[in-house]
C-alpha cells in the first residue's frame, strides 16, 4: 500500500506547520483516515516510526481514527454501511445508486507539541 | 500547544494534479493514466496502439518505472515523443513527477498523452496525476477474480483493457464472470477485450480513444473530468 507516501506527506505537513508556530518537538499527531483508502493502521504506524527518525516528530504518538464507509441511497435516501465492499447495494431497497457520505477522509486533525 | 490542522494529506499532490490538468486543458490534449499489475502488457498495448493511430493523432508518452529506460526505448523506436520517469523505488507516479516530465513534451502539438504508470494495481490508483481518464489493463492470465480483490482502480477507471485474450483457450479464465464483477463495482466501465499480439479487439479501443480526442477538441468549457465527465465514469 501507499502508507509510506501518506506518512511522508503527514510529516512534511506537520513540520511546515510546526515551524510557523515555533514548535520544536511534536509529541502527538492525530490522523483521520477513511476505510475507502484501504490503508492499514499497522503499516501507517510502522512508516511513522521509521520516517520520523531525526525529525521533530521522533517519538511522537500517532493516533489514527478510522472512518467506516457510509453511503446515502439515492433511491430511498437512507444511510447505510457497505457490508461487502466494493459492492454498493442499499440494504433497505436494493438500489445500487448511492452517494458516498463518509469513508474518504484523509487528513491530519491536529498535532500537539512544545 | 495543540495545533488544529484539518489538512488533506494528499493536498500537495492534488494541487499539482489540478495544475497539470489545467495545462492539459489549455492545450486541449487528452491524457490517459494507464494502470495495471507488472507484466499485464501495458507497454505492448501502447506499442500496438501507437502504430495504429500515429498517422492520425499526434501522441506523446510518459513512461513510469522504478528503474531502467527500457520502456521509453521501445516507444521511442516509433519516433514518438517520450519521457522516462524513474521513481527510484517509489511504487507509483505522483503529480509532481508528471509536471517535471511535461516540460520535455511538445504539449502544443499533441492530441493525446499516455502516462504509463509503475506496474502496480494498488497504489497508482490513489494518486491523481491530472489525467482525464484512468484506464486499467488486466491480462487474462492474472485471473478473473482480480477486480474485487483490487477494487479501487476498477472504481476509478473509465475503461478496462483486458489483454492477452489470445491465451484464453489455454487457461481457466471466465470472461463473463470477470466483466460482471468489474461492472458490479463500476457499472459504467467500458471493457475492451484485446490481444495486442494478434490485433483482435484493437479497433474498438482505438475508436474509444479517438472519440475522447474529438470530444476534447470540440469542448468549449473544459470540465474537470477525473472520474466524472469524459466517456463514462462512477
Amino acid at each position: 500500500m501507499h502508507e509510506i507516501s501518506l506518512i511522508h506527506g503527514l510529516i512534511e505537513m506537520v513540520k511546515e506547520s510546526a515551524a510557523d508556530h515555533g514548535i520544536s518537538h511534536v509529541d502527538h499527531v492525530r490522523l483521520v483516515i477513511g476505510e475507502w483508502h484501504g490503508a492499514l493502521s499497522q503499516a501507517l504506524n510502522f512508516a511513522f516510526k521509521v520516517l520520523t527518525r531525526d525529525t521533530i516528530c521522533e517519538g511522537a504518538v500517532l493516533e489514527i481514527e478510522k472512518r467506516s464507509i457510509r453511503y446515502c441511497c439515492q433511491s430511498c435516501s437512507k444511510e447505510f454501511m457497505v457490508l461487502q465492499w466494493p459492492y454498493v447495494i442499499c440494504p433497505f431497497c436494493g438500489a445500487q445508486i448511492a452517494e458516498l457520505k463518509q469513508g474518504k477522509e484523509l487528513y491530519v486533525d491536529y498535532y500537539e507539541g512544545e | 500547544m495543540k495545533v488544529i490542522l484539518v489538512q488533506d494529506l494528499l493536498k500537495a499532490n492534488t494541487d499539482q494534479a489540478l495544475q497539470n490538468r489545467s495545462l492539459f486543458d489549455e492545450h486541449r490534449v487528452i491524457v490517459i493514466n494507464l494502470i495495471s499489475a507488472p507484466g499485464s502488457g501495458k507497454t505492448t498495448l501502447l506499442e500496438k496502439t501507437l502504430a495504429l493511430i500515429k498517422d492520425r493523432l499526434y501522441v506523446g508518452v510518459i513512461e513510469g518505472d522504478i528503474s531502467t529506460t527500457r520502456d521509453a526505448e521501445r516507444i521511442a523506436s516509433q519516433a514518438i515523443p517520450v519521457v522516462q520517469i524513474n521513481t527510484q523505488g517509489a511504487c507509483h507516479l505522483d503529480a509532481q513527477m508528471v509536471a517535471q516530465a511535461l516540460l520535455e513534451l511538445p504539449l502544443k502539438e499533441l492530441d493525446l498523452i499516455f502516462i504509463e504508470n509503475v506496474g502496480n494495481l494498488v497504489c497508482p490508483a490513489s494518486f491523481d496525476l491530472g489525467e482525464h481518464c484512468k484506464v486499467a489493463v488486466l491480462s487474462v492470465t492474472e485471473g478473473s477474480d482480480k477486480p474485487a480483490k483490487y477494487p479501487e482502480i476498477f472504481l476509478k477507471a473509465h475503461a478496462v483493457v483486458m489483454s492477452k485474450t489470445d491465451l484464453l483457450p489455454y487457461i481457466d479464465f471466465n470472461m463473463e464472470d470477470c466483466v460482471a464483477e468489474m461492472q458490479g463495482i463500476n457499472k459504467n466501465l467500458n471493457v475492451f477485450p484485446t490481444s495486442s499480439k494478434m490485433g483482435t479487439g484493437m479497433a474498438d479501443w482505438i475508436e474509444w480513444l479517438e472519440k475522447l480526442v474529438q470530444e476534447k477538441r470540440g469542448e468549449v468549457d473544459v470540465p474537470c473530468c477525473n472520474g466524472k465527465s469524459i466517456g463514462s465514469s462512477i
